[in-house]
């Protein structure tokens, strides 16, 4: 075990999309409960540096693989995929043309003031981006990383969405 | 310098050898020193059985110092002297401190810090909070009678890198060796959660006497995990009383205050609120230097008015923090109230309110950060009864970023991430040739780099000539346990390493701490270099102690010449600890540094592998039953 080791390696799993996350949660609690500075107080400083960079590790895995498309990027990665996020803005039309309605929505309910419909988007979206999900699962079983790159770059449109449809329902409660 | 002790109910027959560590809250108003006694936290007292210390220095002309109540009970008589409330200055320009209208103190502009002048000549507000550190240091050393070997000092949780720093530094100069800096918040849930055996989320509402901090934790078996932090580190019962300040002047139609007055009339104001918590009136009465009297009625009702608007100033961070978690007031099984300032019933029904639920008083709101704390070093020095055992897994308050083109800033580490934390930027130059680059590194969440906290400006030097674009400069941003932040760099195409590490403007210099140190020693006993030969002896020991220790755990792991070589630098550091010369000590202690380098890393293997074995077992049992 060294720290080049793979996220996955680090806390025993198999390179897999789908993984339990409150056994992921555990796994972490346990490497952090061995390698956290607060176990390293006392040592010399040798160990305190090693410990800070083992707890450094650990949570940046642990941040990486929780999040379903922070996983899925790191997988595809670790294939040789890149997503290329920034530079790759060629998303078929229609998907553009959908993203474009769900974003005039957001901004009517955001300026009317509408918290019920922000909320309902919300819920739409959320139920959208969990199917997606499960289709981009399916995909990295099936070892269809072209396609499941399309639909990561498709999910980060989504997940920015949301985040700006949360964005504009915390600003209508203040 | 073993002390004895005698085993504990429910320790082990072998009584281990009991360190003696504190934790101090380091307050806006108050200070307290707390310890773990036979596995049980409490604060320390003074002689008069006081356990708050008023965080009040007063320096006289001679350079002495009086510290705590008898130093507040002369703030009136001699406010310029008297340095009240100093944490609201920690790391922070003068630009950054509300109020300085209406503060006593002579202020001297310097770069990253203000400055206080006083009789005693200029002080930083890092001195004037070492003079309290030492005070308590002073009575925890009297009560328990021993060497202490380090202490755990709390922070808002909200502090910014700047203010942490300031606060390291103060104990440094105090001759404190700080085992971690703890949120306040989280030594709260700690004392909370441990006395509660409470599982779930949990909310801090901790608001001091001058810093707001809210924290949202998850306390599951023996984890304490902060999920987000929020606050204000300007914001406390210290703007309550300038509030009812203000309305009194108004009221009263009063001139402008000589420094006196307004200082006596600030102190009324205070008692004011407070008696407010338990009476429907209170009057506040001052005698002017003029001779005016000023003799007014504050109501609640009205008291209720004037605190509204700060009131609902900490509901934002609330909101925020509960939505950097991901989670709503209903997630939320219970709310821990923190700080002398949630006794303000105002204060408690507003939080009641917002969470749906009675907010949880049953601790004492001044002295849970301590025991917390207490608790914590406790951990931290290994005096551990087998089944207490906790890990805490704490998050850096405010984002880190770079400025870009422009004046934009960029962010490196986000706000909430767990430490430690780490982050590696790759950067280029954009001129043929070009040698230097400018770096800045800035904290804080807004888009201009001239809205976030300037925490470091360094140049990189000595990148080797190259074409435009061919150089690659890894820049690595590395926040460590106590939410502090380093800086280092390398140049990484030509071989040629280039590698700093950069020290914060803001923060002392090594040398600037040792100046302070020997400024402060003038007037004491022994000198300064005493003390740092003394301090290099107690390090040495300890890191003999760590390595002995750890040899004597994992033997296996060391091949008889590897163990043979240690040995023999152990002795040699040894040998130096007995002289008196500090840099030979240093040095010896680089060498056993170095020859346990490789024992170090098998270790920490070894504990890796252990647990991730013990997993694979269980995965395999779960196989065969399924």
């Amino acid at each position: 075990m060294d720290l080049r080791a793979d996220h996955f390696a680090l806390f025993g799993l198999n390179r897999a999309f789908r993984l339990d996350l409150s056994d992921l949660d555990s796994r972490y609690r346990d490497i952090q409960a061995q390698v956290h500075p607060d176990r390293f107080v006392n040592a010399g400083d040798a160990e305190r540096r090693l410990s800070m960079q083992w707890a450094t590790h650990a949570n940046e895995a642990y941040q990486t693989l929780k999040k379903p498309l922070e996983r899925a990027k790191y997988l595809l990665q670790l294939d040789g995929h890149d997503i290329q996020a920034e530079n790759n803005t060629a998303m078929p039309a229609d998907f553009l043309m959908e993203q474009m309605e769900w974003r005039e929505a957001v901004m009517e309910a955001r300026t009317g003031g509408d918290h019920h419909e922000l909320e309902h988007l919300h819920n739409r979206l959320r139920a959208d981006i969990s199917t997606r999900y499960e289709e981009l699962g399916d995909l990295l079983e099936q070892g269809e990383a072209v396609l499941a790159t399309d639909r990561v770059r498709r999910l980060m449109f989504l997940e920015k969405l949301l985040y700006e449809i949360d964005d504009a329902l915390a600003s209508l409660e203040e | 310098m073993a002390l004895f002790q005698i085993a504990e109910p429910g320790e082990s027959a072998a009584p281990h050898e009991h360190k003696l560590a504190i934790g101090i809250d380091l307050g806006t108003t108050n200070s307290l020193v707390a310890t773990v006694r036979s596995g049980l936290a409490v604060c320390l007292n003074d002689e008069h059985g006081r356990a708050l210390l008023p965080s009040v220095v007063r320096y006289h002309a001679d350079n002495s110092t009086v510290v705590g109540y008898d130093a507040q009970t002369k703030q009136a008589v001699d406010p310029r002297n008297t340095i009240v409330s100093v944490k609201r200055f920690m790391g922070r320009g003068l630009k950054d401190i509300a109020h300085v209208e209406s503060m006593p103190y002579d202020f001297v502009e310097a770069p990253g810090m203000v400055k206080v002048k006083t009789i005693a000549g200029i002080k930083s507000p890092v001195e004037v909070s070492a003079e309290i550190l030492k005070s308590l240091k002073e009575r925890a050393e009297v009560a328990l009678a021993g060497e202490l070997v380090g202490a755990v000092i709390t922070v808002p949780a909200y502090f910014d890198d700047a203010q942490r720093q300031a606060t390291k530094d103060a104990a440094k100069l105090a001759g404190l060796n700080v085992l971690r800096l703890l949120n306040e918040p989280t030594a709260a849930a700690i004392a909370y959660g441990l006395d509660n055996a409470a599982e779930g989320v949990y909310a801090v509402y901790d608001l001091g006497g001058g810093t707001f901090d809210i924290s949202i934790l998850k306390l599951t078996k023996g984890v304490f995990e902060v999920m987000a932090t929020g606050g204000d580190s300007a914001l406390g019962g210290d703007d309550f009383d300038h509030r009812i300040f203000c309305w009194v002047i108004e009221q009263a139609k009063l001139q402008p205050l000589s420094p006196e007055d307004a200082r006596l009339l600030m102190m009324r104001c205070r008692e004011a609120k407070e008696y407010l918590t338990n009476n429907p009136q209170a009057q506040i009465t001052v005698r002017l230097s003029s001779g005016e009297v000023v003799d007014i009625t504050l109501d609640v009702a009205t008291f209720a008015e004037i605190a509204q608007t700060l009131i609902s100033k900490t509901m934002q961070p609330v909101k925020k923090a509960l939505r950097d978690a991901g989670l709503r007031a209903d997630d939320v099984k219970g709310v821990v109230m923190v700080g002398g300032s949630t006794r303000m019933p105002q204060v408690q029904k507003a939080v009641g309110d917002f969470f749906r639920q009675e907010p949880l008083t049953n601790l004492d709101p001044d002295k849970v950060v301590a025991l917390g704390a207490a608790t914590q070093a406790n951990l931290l020095v290994g005096n551990k009864t087998g089944k207490d055992d906790w890990l805490l897994l704490d998050v850096i308050p405010l984002s880190l970023g770079l400025e870009t083109m422009g004046g934009l800033t960029e962010k490196v580490i986000p706000r909430n991430a767990t430490i430690p934390t780490a982050r590696a930027q790759e950067f280029t130059t954009f001129k043929d040739g070009q040698t230097a680059m400018a770096i800045h590194v800035v904290q804080g969440e807004r888009e201009l780099v001239a809205d976030c906290r300037s925490l470091a400006r360094f140049e990189l030097r000595g990148i080797p000539p190259m074409v435009a674009g061919a150089a690659r400069i890894r820049v690595t941003f590395q926040v460590d346990a106590d939410g502090l932040l380093s800086v280092s760099a390398r140049e990484q195409t030509t071989g040629v390493e280039s590698s700093v590490t950069v020290k914060p403007s803001y923060g002392l210099s090594d040398d600037e701490i040792a100046g302070m140190l020997k400024d402060s020693m003038e007037h004491a006993k022994d000198d300064a270099m005493n003390r740092a030969l003394k301090e290099a002896i107690v390090e040495a020991q300890r890191m003999i102690e760590a390595t002995e220790a750890a040899m004597k755990e994992d033997p296996h792991l060391l091949n008889e010449a590897e163990t043979a070589k240690i040995v023999a630098t152990i002795d040699k550091l040894r040998q130096t600890m007995a002289g008196d010369n500090r840099r030979h000590i240093n040095l010896a202690m680089d060498d056993l540094g170095f020859e346990t380098q490789a024992f170090a890393h098998r270790r920490m293997d070894q504990s890796i592998k252990k647990v991730l074995s013990g997993r694979k077992v269980d995965d395999i049992k779960m196989g065969e039953d399924a």
